[in-house]
């Protein structure tokens, strides 16, 4: 189990509801990945009848999950404050992944607004997630103005490229013991995710890497396998690398022939 | 009554923003409004009365990561 602001869940697998190629698949890779969040985002609505927000929100609410709505795209703390408002009055739940954008290319979050927005949101009652950079001033910031969980990037949002700042990540997870980390975007492979969760993350969020794959559905159940070893291999205590060889079978007995 | 609903022009005749949604043939209760930047919560639609050259969004759930 893992705790998010007082709420439960059983999954530390958190998950996108973009880019599938149907429906139907997205809800088939959810219950396939024994996924508990789910993100969703808000869009202008079409008038007249052609409504797809509806049957979207009909889908979503049939997987009975947590549900993360997100600020997705904007780009000012003004923004983002005003989408996480109108997602509060919409989902009627407190959580909301913050999103802002500071670069159009790598959809790197921009620091500053986001401390801003989410020093704006805590006080008016949000639980925000915070998508942030693996900087440790700034995480130090967003728990300063009242988050309670960070999710940090491994890479820029679809890239599938993996961590590639190790070092980043094992430093904000050992400067922040008890708060919950989730790395958020960049993840493209199971063992991605893996990986941080060996070094004691508690979740992962991600989108692209099963909506895009060839059959979301098993990438969804790949993604769970890697992150529960992961998961597993973080508690059962790993060896550190070393540089030489230690034998594994014993030297006591061993035969003499010359 | 002239407005910017969702980025587009709209001439109508609603006076609250409660009666302008099914003018527009926006239904159901998935919806979230902001005028002119604010939040207009679902249960303020009724008395939110609209005003010339109001900046309208009406936003659903939508696919999101």
């Amino acid at each position: 189990m893992v705790t998010f602001y007082d709420k439960e869940v059983a999954s530390r697998f958190l998950l996108g509801t973009a880019q599938y190629p149907s429906p139907q698949i997205l809800s088939e890779a959810a219950k396939a990945g024994e996924v508990d969040i789910l993100t969703v985002s808000l869009r202008r609505e079409t008038a007249g009848g052609q409504q797809a927000g509806q049957k979207f929100w009909e889908l979503i609410q049939n997987l009975g999950v947590h549900v993360l709505p997100n600020t997705a795209g904007c780009h000012s703390a003004r923004d983002a404050i005003l989408t996480a408002k109108m997602a509060r009055d919409l989902f009627k739940t407190n959580w909301i992944k913050l999103e802002v954008i500071g670069n159009s290319d790598t959809l790197q979050p921009d620091p500053f607004q986001l401390v801003e927005a989410a020093e704006e949101l805590c006080a008016d009652g949000f639980e925000v997630f915070p998508y942030m950079t693996d900087d440790l001033v700034l995480a130090e910031r967003l728990l300063e103005v009242g988050c309670k969980v960070l999710m940090p990037w491994c890479a820029p949002i679809g890239s599938a490229a993996g961590p590639l700042n190790l070092t980043a990540l094992r430093t904000l997870r050992s400067y922040f013991p008890d708060t919950p980390l989730v790395v958020d975007a960049g993840l493209g492979r199971p063992s991605h995710a893996t990986t941080v969760m060996e070094l004691g993350y508690d979740a992962v969020l991600l989108n692209t890497a099963v909506a895009k794959a060839g059959d979301p559905v098993a990438m969804a159940r790949a993604f769970k396998h890697g992150i529960e070893a992961g998961r597993e291999g973080y508690l059962a205590g790993m060896l550190e690398p070393r540089d030489f060889a230690t034998p594994s079978t014993p030297l006591i007995g061993q035969a003499v022939f010359s | 009554m002239n407005l910017t609903v969702n980025g587009e022009e709209k001439a109508v005749s609603a006076a609250t923003l409660a009666d302008l949604l099914p003018e527009l043939e926006f239904e159901g209760d998935w919806l979230a409004t902001a005028v002119n930047s604010e939040l207009i919560a679902a249960d303020e639609r009724e008395a939110f009365q609209l005003s010339e050259g109001d900046k309208v969004e009406i936003l659903a759930p939508m696919q999101g990561g």
